[in-house]
């Protein structure tokens, strides 16, 4: 289940054997005769099964941190240490991703980064605490995953509380500054523990800022047509369409509703699962104004930028899996680097006082509360014909809220 | 409830029931000759709208120009398979076809992970957003196209195995194998297209479902076991019943979603099917054995 990127090879024992011999042979002094030995990541990523497009973007955007720290030097503190991935495959499946951490443990793991979903990473999470390792969570939303009191587990990026409640101070702001015209709305989720989750949190907080909730509708996974939905959003005439949905659903449902021709003043999500570069390029009239509150980088760090441009030059999208991960492995980076050696307890406690701001994501410094980063923050996000932007808050915005959209007619 | 939103419901299921049409003849004609569930349906259907996919985005042609190249790419691939694979592997036994018609599910859906990766793919064509008014109903002009194509290429495929030569033979080789081959039919060929058939139905289906519809991996799932639902409801081996199954199904799927709500109305279908199988266990047009 788990494949090394690096094996020892004939040429690289005889070449190994050679440097030594002659390391030897010259009195070179011992620390710079001995390698540094390398440091075990393990990736726990989804990469078969219903979320493997996820879990590939979680590996290539780890794997682009790994190789970037490699080729800088590794670790420096660590005598140069290099990072050395162990790859591993969760398959989406809690019981596999607790196989996978179980064998990556054995094969000598310093930090496990993963693991995508929010029901795999309970599960693996709570399988390396045991050998109190350190787990840097890339995606996962759930709250749970941080608050059992678990002291290896960390997570850089908000959970889903926290953007159900930035969520709604920012759709209240962007509401008044357009002059309140949003007074209902209908909620539209899928069935898990995510869309139930997300749903109900705004439906309690909606009424908060001066909306009515009409009606809160839900829908199983998959769902192969929304015609139904269109119709009763149709009759109750709401002024937003809020949608909590994975990927597929998304997407279907935000095309039905436009081919409907339904008149909204806003669609919005909260962790919309089908909002991303690829919808707005390859469906732009049915994304164009459509609004997502999400995981972003900060538009205004050249470093995202270089390295957004870096991961199209590859011919992959940039998607929130791509930087989540990527900074994930950056902030373990931090916390080696911080605390000179690969040992758990030190690691973990590098990890717990981190104040690492080397990010391009708009957080600040890392300031970690029982393994949440209290500084993580997720944003508001509108699609216009051909791209992505940030319209708040206003100090990461790229562009203003266009709220309400257009009208069909 | 709004009378209005009942018929637009009405209109909605019908039209769903249409694109569920094509999968279940399909794989009611494999059962009927060969006697064996086409465990691979779901995932040469997937193949079949990753090559509608393709054919859009990389060669520029339209899904409804396609469906003559699909039909025949289709009908060869799966005549091929059965001649390479499923014949010859099978020895005869049909508790081996089904083993490989699952060997062959598993293998396609992980190639197609690997080469096309999970990601989810949709195409945008000039008439995706087009709508027609139906009575009460605002429907896609896909989904009314892929309703009446679908009516029309199941009647010319009931006629083509009622009327032609081949059809005889493969309904002769349905009803009675031995008697078949004693007249002279070579049976192992009429075997072969008639899966051929089968999958070239997953090919008219998946220009038909693409312009409103996405392609995953997984994607066949969706839709394969509504189609085995269809066909058991219909009888088994029943064309008229896979069609009309397929049409109550998708009644039965939006009426129930608009009564109970999406999530709860999914129970609307094994609710149907199990009525019906209480009443007539041979299903609607199914002939007792």
């Amino acid at each position: 289940m788990t494949t090394r990127k690096h094996r020892i090879t004939r040429r690289s024992l005889i070449g190994a054997g050679a440097a030594a011999a002659a390391a030897a042979s010259f009195g070179v002094p011992t620390l710079l005769r001995a390698q540094a030995r390398p440091v075990k990541v393990g990736l726990v990523n989804p990469m078969t099964g219903f979320l493997a497009y996820s879990g590939a973007q979680c590996r290539l955007g780890a794997m682009t941190a790994i190789e970037e720290i490699n080729a800088a030097g590794g670790i420096k503190s660590m005598g140069g240490a290099k990072l050395e991935p162990l790859l591993g495959d969760n398959q989406a499946k809690p019981e596999v991703g607790v196989s996978v951490v179980e064998k990556m443990q054995e094969e000598g793991v310093s930090a496990y980064i993963g693991a995508f979903s929010s029901a795999v990473a309970l599960p693996a999470t709570q399988a390396a605490a045991k050998y109190n390792t350190p787990f840097i969570i890339d995606v996962g939303a759930s709250d749970n995953i941080v608050n059992r009191g678990l002291k290896n587990v960390f997570r850089l990026k908000p959970g889903f509380r926290a953007c159900v409640d930035d969520a709604i101070v920012g759709l209240g702001e962007v509401n008044a500054a357009a002059g309140k015209v949003a007074k209902s709305a209908v909620l539209v989720h899928e069935e898990s523990e995510f869309g139930t989750g997300t749903a109900k949190l705004l439906a309690g907080k909606l009424p908060s800022i001066g909306i009515e909730v009409k009606e809160v509708m839900k829908h199983a996974n998959p769902t192969r047509d929304f015609s139904n939905v269109a119709l009763r959003i149709r009759s109750l005439r709401p002024d937003l369409l809020i949608m909590s949905n994975y990927q597929n659903e998304y997407v279907l449902l935000a095309r039905t509703l436009h081919q409907q021709k339904i008149d909204l003043a806003g669609m919005f999500s909260v962790l919309g699962g089908g909002f991303n570069y690829k919808f707005v390029k390859e469906l732009p009239d049915v994304a164009l104004s459509m609004m997502d509150f999400n995981h972003w980088f900060d538009p205004t760090n050249p470093k995202a930028q270089a390295m957004k441009r870096r991961i199209e030059a590859k011919g992959s999208l940039f998607t929130f899996e791509v930087y989540l991960a990527y900074n994930a492995v950056k902030l373990l980076a931090d916390a080696l680097e911080r605390a000179g050696s690969a040992d758990k307890e030190k690691v973990n406690a590098a990890l717990a006082s981190s104040t690492w701001a080397d990010h391009f994501m708009p957080y600040g410094p890392t300031r970690f509360v029982n393994g949440q980063n209290e500084g993580g923050k997720a944003v508001m996000l509108q699609a216009t014909r051909s791209d992505i932007e940030v319209v708040w808050p206003g100090r990461f915005a790229s562009a203003k809220p266009v709220f309400p959209k257009p009208k069909f007619s | 409830m709004d009378a209005s939103i009942l018929g637009a419901a009405a209109i909605n299921g019908l039209l769903l029931g249409g694109s569920y049409a094509l999968v279940a003849v399909g794989l009611t004609l494999i059962y009927g000759v060969l006697h064996i569930i086409n465990f691979a349906h779901g995932s040469l259907l997937m193949l079949a709208m990753y090559g509608v996919y393709f054919l859009l985005t990389k060669a520029n042609v339209d899904p409804y120009a396609a469906l003559p190249l699909m039909v025949a790419g289709m009908f060869a691939a799966g005549y091929l398979m059965y001649r390479a694979l499923i014949g010859r592997f099978s020895h005869g036994k049909d508790e081996n076809i089904l083993l490989i018609t699952l060997g062959l599910a598993i293998v396609l859906e992980n190639a197609a992970l690997f080469f096309f990766t999970g990601d989810t793919q949709t195409i945008t064509v000039s008439y995706s957003n087009k709508m027609v008014e139906l009575g009460p109903a605002l429907v896609p002009l896909p989904k009314l196209v892929s309703f009446l194509a679908s009516l029309l290429l199941c009647g010319a495929l009931a006629l083509f195995i009622a009327r032609t030569d081949t059809g005889k033979a493969i309904r002769a080789v349905a009803k009675e194998r031995d008697g078949a081959r004693l007249v002279g039919i070579d049976v192992e060929k009429m075997f072969a297209v008639a899966y051929g058939i089968g999958i070239a139905c997953l090919g008219a289906a998946a220009c038909l479902l693409m312009p409103s519809f996405y392609v995953a991996p997984t994607v066949g799932h969706l839709f394969v076991i509504v189609a085995f639902t269809i066909v058991v409801l219909g009888g088994m081996g029943s064309f008229v019943g896979a069609l009309l199954g397929a049409l109550i199904i998708g009644l039965t799927e939006s009426l129930a979603g608009l009564f109970f709500g999406e999530a709860l109305g999914q129970i609307g279908i094994p609710l149907i099917f199990i009525l019906i199988l209480l009443l007539r266990p041979t299903g609607l047009f199914g002939a007792a054995r």
